[in-house]
C-alpha cells in the first residue's frame, strides 16, 4: 500500500535538514571556486603566448613568424543596426564599415592620416577647394575601378534629405551642405565635382582644417551606385554589397555573426594577411569575456567593469587599456533651480569631489582625473589649466565648503537635488560615489534615479526636470571643436542650458579660422571661458579595455579607437615553434604558398634585430650573435 | 466539440484586432522616440526621418496605414536594423526561439511530471523531499545566475560546450535549453506533485482501489488524467512565455532569438519591431491557448458539456 | 416506566454522557492542527520569523548604513579585522546591512503583489469559470490579449504617468502576475462548478455569490495556496529585472534580486556579492515553499487521515 504519513514530524525535520544540507553544498561550491582552484582554473584559459616578432625592412612581418590560420574573431558590442555607410551611427557598425570601405583619407594603426582613396591632395590658399587626386588601381570589390563619381555620388547621396542620414551633419562644412540637408537645393547643388575621372574637388562654406580628418568618417565614403541602385535597401546584404576597402561582406545572420573576407581586388591586398575576420555581437560583456577565455575569441570590446584586479592578476597579458578621446562629467541644468546663476555653488560642487578617489576605486581602469572639456591626446592643443586643478585636494575641499556656505547652504539646511544617469554600471557607481562623497563633505542630500535611456535623454533635452545628470561626450574625429561645440547656444545637445553669447562668438570665430596656430589660442581662450562658468562637473577621460589575443599584432592604441583588421596579423605560437633564424632557415625565405606573400629576399644577419638565435650557432669565442634580448 | 473548436477561431480576429490596437497606442503613449540619442541631431534631420517613417502623420492616420500593411502581411522596416525589414528580422529569430522554447518545454514537461508523479508516489518519503528540494532550487536561483554558472564550469574550465553562440549544433543547443527548462520544470513538478497527492486522496480513487485494481492502473487510468489537468492548463503560457524567448537566457549565450527583440526594441522605440514581434506573439499564444483548451475539455468531459450551453 | 424521578445508576451515566463541556472544532481549527504537526512548515514559520526579525530590526543595530562608501574597503572578502562582517561591495558598502535592508524590500515586493494578484487572480478566474459561457469567452480572451503584450510596456507606462514610487512597481508587478492565477482559477472552477453539491446548494436557492463564495472558492484554496508560494519567488525575481532595467527600486536602495544581479556579474572576482544575497534569497523560498506545503496538506479537505 502506500507510505501514509506516519512519523511527519521526523520525516519533516530530515527533509528541511536534507535541503539545507543541499543548500550548504552549494555554498561551498560557490565558495570553493575561491582562491586556490580559481588559480588553476583561470590558468586553463590563457592564451598561448606567441613566437618573437620580426619585421622586415617595409615594416611588415616575415612570413615565418605568422601562424597558419589568419581568422580573427571579434567581439563588437552590439548588433550593428545598418551596413549602409550614409545610415550609420554607432560604434558596432562604423567598426565594420571601416573594414569594408575606404574613404579618401585613411588612418593607420596609430591614428595618422594617411592616403586613403586619395594618393594625394591640394588645400587651396584660402582654405575653402579641397582638391584630391585618387589612385589609379583602386578598384572595388567587384573589379570596377574607383573613380571621382563614386564619391560625388556618395557624398550627395550622404546629403541628400531623402536618405535620412542622422549623420550627415559631418558634411555641414561643405559648400551648399545645410540647404541640401534642408531641402531647400538638389543634392546636385552640393559643393563636390567630379573634375576627371580621377579628380575631386570639394568646396567648403569657410576654411575648415579639420576636414581631412573628417573624411574617413563612414558618412563620407563612397558607394557603387549599380549595385546601389540595382538593389535598393538590400544593397547592404551580402552578395549584393560591393565594397573598395581591405575586405568583403560574406556572410550576416542577424544578431549572430558577420563575416568578411579578404578583397583580392583591394589595392594594398597583398598586405592584408587576416584572410577572415567574423564579428560576433554581444549584449553582456561579462559572456563575452567567458568566450574570450574559452579561446573562441581573440578581440573584445571591452570588460566588465568590477574585474580590474581580477584580471590584472589572471590576464595581464590580455587586458590592454589605453586613453580614449572622451569625457566623463557630470551636467548641470543651468536654467532650474538651485544652478540657475549660482556659479559658486556649482563651484563648490565640482571642487569637493576627489577624482583620484574615484578614478581609482570605482571605474579602477586607469581613467584619468579630469578638470576639463577637452580630452589630452589631440595633436598640438593643451587644454587650459584652471586654477583649483592644481591646488590639492583638502585645499578643494576646504575651498568647497566655503563657497557652499556663502550660497547659503548648511547643516540645518542643506542642499537637496536629483541626480539622473541611465544604465551602465559606471555609471551607477559614479552618481552613487559623487552622492556619498557629497553628503560625507558638505552634507549634501542627493536622490539618485535611474532612468532608462530614452525617458533619461528626452529628461535631460527638455529640460524640465533634470538638475545634475551623467554627460559625457566621445569625439567623431580628433579635433577640440567637436567638444567644445556642445556648450553653443541652441546646439542640440547643449543639455545644459548654457548660453553665453561671447561664447558663441568665440565658437563661430574658430570654425572660420584658418591658421592654426590662431585657431589654437581661440579654441584655448573658447575653453578657459567655459571652465570658468562651471556649466558642468568634469570627472575624467574615458580609457578603452578590451582583451586580446596575445598573438594578435599589427594593431596599435590610438586615441581614436580605430582599429583596421587589415593592419593586423596572428603570430605562431611559441609552444609549438622552433626558434626562427634568417641565416641558418633556408625555408624562411621561400614564398609560403599557403600565404601568398612574397617573403623579402636578402636577411641581412643586422637587419634582425632580436633574433633568437639556436644554441649551436654561438660563435667560438662564447658570445652569442647580436641581437635584442627577446622581449 | 468541433463546434466549439470553429467558434473558437473565428473568435481570433476582434481578439487580434484588440491586441494590435492595445499595443499600438500603448507603444506611443511611452515617452521618448526613436531616434533620440546621445548624439545631436539637428531639426532637419529630425523631420526628414520622421518623414521617412511616417511619423508625422496625425497617431490615427499612422493606426490606419498601419492596420492596411498588416492587412497584406508587412510587418514594415525596422526603425534601429535600418538593413532589414521586421518580416526578415521575425523570420530570422523566431525558427531558433522556436526551438528552443519547444525544446525546453517538452524537456521540462517530461523531466517535471516524472519528478512530480515520483514525489507524489513516494509522498514524505526521503525521495520526495530530495526531488522537491531540488526543484525548489530550480525556481530559487535565477537563471541569470545559473546560466553564468554553468558556462563558467562547462564551457569555459572544461571545455565541453561552446560558451554561448548559436549554430543549430546540438553542442549549441544544451545549455540555453536546459537553463530556459529548469524553472519550468520546478513549476510542473510541484505542481503536478500537489495535483496528484489531491486526486489520489478524493474519493473515487479510494472506491477505485476498494474495488482491487491494482496500483498501477489506479494511477494511470483513473489518477493522471484529472491530475495532469492544472498542468496542461499551465502549459500554454508557459510554453508561449519560452518561446518568446527567454531574454536573459539569449543575452547570456548570445542567441539571436526573439525574446530580446521585445525588450530592446521597447528601449529603443523601434515601434515596427515591437509590434510586429507583439503580433506574432500574440496569435502564437492565442493558437496554443486555443490548442490547450481542446486538450483540456478532451480529458476533462465535464468542461466540454459546460461550455456547449 | 421510568420516571423524572432521580435515578441512582442512570443519572450519573447520563451526566458523564453530556457533551457540553467539549468544545466541537471547525474545520480550519482542524486544520492548524494539522499544520503544526508538519515539522518542516512549523520550522521554516520559526526561520522566516527569524528573517523578518532580521530585516527589520537588523540594520537598525549594525554600524554600517546601507548607503556608506567605505572608500578604504572596496570590494573586500568578509572578514572580522574590516568590521564588514560579509564583505562590502565595488564601492565599499557593508554586504551585511545591504542585504538586510534589500530583504525588506524583496519581502515587501513578495507580500504586497502577490496579494495584488491574488485579489484580481482569484476573484477575476473564478467569476468566469463559474458562469461559464459568454462571459468566461470574453474575459479568458481579455486574459489573452494582457498576456500578449510585453509587460515591460505597462511597466514603463505606469512608471512614467505616475512617477517612480516604490508602491506603484510592488502594484504593477502584481498587476501583471495575476494571468497565470485567473487561468488556473478558472480551471478548476470549470471543474468544481459540476460537482454534486454545488449543484445541491443550486437546488437550494443559494445565490451564485455565495455559491462562489462558500463552496468554491475554500476549495480552491489548495491549488491556490501552491500557486501563491509559486508566485512570490517570481515576483521577486521580476522585480530583480526590473532592477536590472533602471524601472525597479532606486539606488541606493535595493533588493535582493538586484543584490544578485549585480554579484552575478563579478562571480568570479568577488563571489560573496553572489553568494551572500542568494543565499538569503533561497533560504526565503524555500521556506515559503514548506510553508505553502504545510498549508495546503493541512488545508486538503480530503486528507482526513
Amino acid at each position: 500500500m502506500q507510505n501514509w504519513p506516519m512519523k511527519r514530524g521526523v520525516y519533516e525535520s530530515v527533509k528541511l535538514l536534507r535541503q539545507f544540507g543541499l543548500l550548504s553544498i552549494l555554498v561551498l561550491l560557490l565558495g570553493a571556486c575561491g582562491n586556490d582552484n580559481r588559480e588553476k582554473m583561470a590558468v586553463r584559459g590563457r592564451q598561448a603566448q606567441p613566437v618573437e616578432l620580426i619585421l622586415n625592412e617595409d615594416g611588415r612581418p616575415i612570413p615565418a613568424v605568422l601562424a597558419q590560420q589568419q581568422e580573427l574573431h571579434r567581439d563588437n558590442g552590439r548588433e550593428p543596426q545598418t551596413l549602409d555607410p550614409h545610415l550609420v551611427e554607432e560604434l558596432p557598425s562604423a567598426q565594420i564599415l571601416r573594414d569594408l570601405f575606404e574613404g579618401l583619407t585613411a588612418e593607420s594603426a596609430e591614428g595618422r592620416i594617411i592616403p586613403g582613396a586619395a594618393i594625394r591632395w591640394n588645400i587651396s590658399r584660402d582654405g575653402k577647394t579641397f582638391t584630391f587626386y585618387l589612385r589609379r588601381d583602386a578598384l572595388w570589390s567587384n573589379g570596377d575601378p574607383v573613380t571621382a563619381d563614386d564619391f560625388v555620388y556618395g557624398l550627395r547621396r550622404s546629403a541628400d534629405p531623402a536618405t535620412a542620414s542622422k549623420y550627415a551633419q559631418v558634411l555641414l562644412p561643405i559648400e551648399n551642405a545645410p540647404e541640401v540637408l534642408a531641402g531647400d537645393l538638389p543634392p546636385s547643388e552640393l559643393g563636390v565635382v567630379a573634375m576627371d575621372e580621377f579628380t575631386l574637388q570639394i568646396s567648403m562654406r569657410d576654411p575648415t582644417p579639420y576636414f581631412l580628418a573628417l573624411l574617413n568618417h563612414p558618412s563620407t565614403f563612397p558607394v557603387h551606385r549599380a549595385s546601389e541602385l540595382a538593389h535598393g535597401p538590400a544593397f547592404t546584404r551580402p552578395g549584393n554589397l560591393v565594397s573598395n576597402g581591405a575586405y568583403i561582406l560574406n556572410e550576416w545572420v542577424i544578431r549572430s555573426r558577420i563575416e568578411l573576407v579578404k578583397n583580392e581586388n583591394y589595392w594594398d591586398s597583398d598586405n592584408v594577411i587576416l584572410e577572415k575576420v567574423i564579428y560576433y555581437p554581444f549584449e553582456d560583456q561579462s559572456t563575452a569575456l567567458k568566450r574570450f577565455r574559452a579561446g573562441k575569441l581573440q578581440w573584445t570590446s571591452g570588460v566588465p567593469n568590477n574585474q580590474f584586479k581580477w584580471l590584472q592578476e589572471h590576464y595581464p597579458d590580455e587586458l590592454v587599456i589605453s586613453p580614449w578621446l572622451g569625457s566623463y562629467f557630470f551636467g548641470f541644468n543651468l536654467e532650474r533651480e538651485p544652478f540657475i546663476e549660482n556659479p559658486g555653488l556649482r563651484l563648490a560642487l565640482l571642487l569637493a569631489l576627489d577624482r583620484k578617489l574615484l578614478t581609482e576605486k570605482v571605474t579602477q581602469f586607469g581613467e584619468l582625473p579630469s578638470f576639463t572639456l577637452v580630452p589630452p591626446g589631440i595633436r598640438d592643443y593643451v587644454s587650459p589649466v584652471p586654477e583649483w586643478a592644481e591646488w590639492t585636494q583638502a585645499e578643494r575641499e576646504a575651498e568647497a565648503r566655503r563657497l557652499y556656505t556663502e550660497a547659503g547652504y548648511s547643516e540645518e539646511n542643506p542642499l537637496k537635488f536629483e541626480i539622473r544617469y541611465t544604465a551602465g554600471e559606471n555609471n551607477k557607481k559614479m552618481a552613487l560615489a559623487a552622492s556619498s562623497l557629497w553628503k560625507q563633505l558638505l552634507g549634501v542630500q542627493a536622490t539618485l534615479l535611474n532612468e532608462e535611456n530614452k525617458v533619461f535623454l528626452q529628461n535631460r533635452q527638455q529640460k524640465i526636470l533634470t538638475q545634475v545628470f551623467q554627460a559625457g561626450w566621445i569625439s567623431d574625429y580628433a579635433d577640440p571643436y567637436s567638444f567644445l561645440n556642445l556648450f553653443r547656444s541652441g546646439h542640440g545637445r547643449n543639455d545644459y542650458g548654457y548660453s553665453n553669447s561671447l561664447y558663441d562668438a568665440l565658437l563661430d570665430q574658430v570654425a572660420s579660422e584658418r591658421i592654426p596656430s590662431r585657431r589654437r589660442l581661440l579654441m584655448f581662450e573658447t575653453e578657459s571661458l567655459l571652465l570658468a562658468d562651471v556649466p558642468f562637473i568634469p570627472l575624467y577621460t574615458y580609457v578603452t579595455k578590451r582583451m586580446v589575443n596575445p598573438r594578435l599584432k599589427g594593431w596599435k592604441s590610438n586615441v581614436m579607437d580605430h582599429h583596421y583588421s587589415k593592419d593586423m596579423f596572428f603570430l605562431k605560437a611559441a609552444s609549438d615553434e622552433e626558434p626562427v633564424s634568417p641565416e641558418g632557415d633556408i625555408e624562411a625565405l621561400l614564398p609560403d604558398p599557403d600565404q601568398g606573400l612574397i617573403p623579402p629576399l636578402q636577411m641581412k644577419e643586422t637587419d634582425a634585430p632580436g633574433t633568437e638565435v639556436p644554441q649551436d650557432d654561438v660563435t667560438d669565442d662564447g658570445t652569442s650573435p647580436p641581437g635584442d634580448s627577446l622581449k | 466539440m468541433a463546434r466549439h473548436a470553429l467558434w473558437r477561431l473565428l473568435g481570433l480576429i476582434p481578439t487580434l484586432l484588440m491586441l494590435i490596437t492595445i499595443a499600438f497606442f500603448l507603444m506611443r503613449v511611452a515617452p521618448g522616440g526613436p531616434f533620440d540619442s546621445e548624439m545631436l541631431l539637428p531639426a532637419d534631420i529630425q523631420a526628414n526621418l520622421n518623414a521617412k517613417y511616417h511619423l508625422d502623420e496625425s497617431l490615427l492616420q499612422q493606426y490606419f496605414r498601419y492596420l492596411s500593411q498588416i492587412a497584406v502581411l508587412d510587418f514594415g522596416p525596422s526603425i534601429q536594423y535600418k538593413d532589414w525589414t521586421v518580416n526578415e528580422l521575425i523570420g530570422q529569430g523566431m525558427p531558433v526561439s522556436l526551438t528552443i522554447g519547444l525544446a525546453a518545454m517538452v524537456l521540462a514537461f517530461f523531466m517535471g511530471t516524472v519528478l512530480g508523479i515520483t514525489a507524489a508516489l513516494r509522498q514524505n518519503t526521503r525521495v520526495d523531499y530530495s526531488l522537491m528540494g531540488v526543484a525548489m532550487l530550480g525556481i530559487s536561483i535565477p537563471n541569470f545566475v545559473i546560466a553564468p554558472i554553468l558556462i563558467l564550469i562547462l564551457a569555459v574550465y572544461a571545455g565541453w560546450l561552446p560558451a554561448g553562440g548559436w549554430d543549430w549544433s546540438i553542442a549549441s543547443m544544451v545549455l540555453p535549453v536546459v537553463t530556459l527548462s529548469l524553472p519550468v520544470t520546478a513549476y510542473i513538478a510541484r505542481l503536478t506533485r500537489g495535483s496528484m497527492i489531491e486526486v489520489m486522496h478524493s474519493n473515487f480513487i479510494r472506491s477505485a482501489r476498494a474495488k482491487g485494481l491494482p496500483e498501477s492502473v489506479v494511477i494511470r487510468r483513473h489518477v493522471l488524467r484529472p491530475a495532469l489537468l492544472p498542468v496542461i492548463s499551465f502549459l500554454g503560457p508557459a510554453t508561449a512565455g519560452m518561446i518568446s524567448g527567454s531574454v536573459i537566457i539569449e543575452r547570456v549565450f548570445s542567441i539571436p532569438g526573439l525574446g530580446s527583440y521585445f525588450v530592446q526594441g521597447a528601449l529603443n522605440r523601434d515601434y515596427t519591431l515591437v509590434m510586429g514581434v507583439v503580433i506574432f506573439y500574440g496569435v502564437l499564444i492565442i493558437l496554443l491557448n486555443f490548442l490547450v483548451d481542446l486538450i483540456y475539455a478532451w480529458l476533462n468531459p465535464k468542461v466540454r458539456y459546460d461550455n456547449k450551453r | 416506566m421510568t420516571t423524572n424521578a432521580d435515578h441512582p445508576v442512570i443519572d450519573p451515566f447520563a451526566a458523564a454522557l453530556s457533551v457540553s463541556h467539549i468544545k466541537g472544532r471547525s474545520p480550519w481549527q482542524d486544520a492548524w492542527h494539522r499544520l503544526l504537526k508538519n515539522r518542516a512548515a512549523v520550522y521554516s514559520a520559526f526561520i522566516m520569523a527569524a528573517m523578518l526579525l532580521m530585516v527589520v530590526f537588523g540594520p537598525m543595530l549594525i554600524s554600517w548604513e546601507p548607503d556608506f562608501t567605505d572608500w578604504d574597503y572596496t570590494s573586500t572578502p568578509p572578514s572580522l579585522a574590516s568590521g564588514h562582517w560579509l564583505g562590502t561591495d565595488a564601492v565599499g558598502r557593508d554586504l551585511l546591512v545591504r542585504t538586510l535592508t534589500g530583504g525588506r524590500i524583496s519581502l515587501m515586493v513578495g507580500l504586497v503583489a502577490t496579494l495584488v494578484s491574488l485579489l484580481i487572480g482569484v476573484s477575476y478566474g473564478a467569476i468566469a469559470g463559474y458562469f461559464g459561457g459568454t462571459a468566461d469567452r470574453i474575459m479568458m480572451r481579455m486574459v489573452d490579449i494582457i498576456y500578449a503584450l510585453p509587460f515591460i510596456f505597462f511597466v514603463i507606462l505606469l512608471m512614467v504617468v505616475f512617477g517612480r514610487h516604490i508602491l506603484l512597481i510592488f502594484v504593477a508587478i502584481g498587476a501583471i502576475n495575476w494571468l497565470d492565477m485567473a487561468r488556473i482559477v478558472r480551471g478548476q472552477t470549470l471543474s468544481l462548478k459540476n460537482t454534486e453539491y454545488v449543484e445541491a446548494a443550486k437546488a437550494c436557492g443559494v445565490s451564485d455569490w455565495n455559491i462562489i463564495r462558500r463552496h468554491i472558492t475554500p476549495n480552491l484554496l489548495g491549488v491556490v495556496i501552491v500557486y501563491v508560494t509559486l508566485t512570490i519567488p517570481q515576483v521577486i525575481l521580476v522585480e530583480s529585472f526590473l532592477s536590472f532595467l533602471g524601472l525597479g527600486v532606486q539606488e541606493p536602495m535595493s533588493s535582493w534580486g538586484a543584490l544578485v544581479s549585480d554579484g552575478a556579474q563579478d562571480m568570479e572576482s568577488a563571489p560573496w556579492t553572489l553568494i551572500v544575497p542568494s543565499v538569503f534569497l533561497t533560504v526565503t523560498l524555500y521556506c515559503f515553499n514548506f510553508i505553502g506545503d504545510g498549508l495546503r496538506d493541512a488545508l486538503d479537505p480530503k486528507d482526513h487521515l
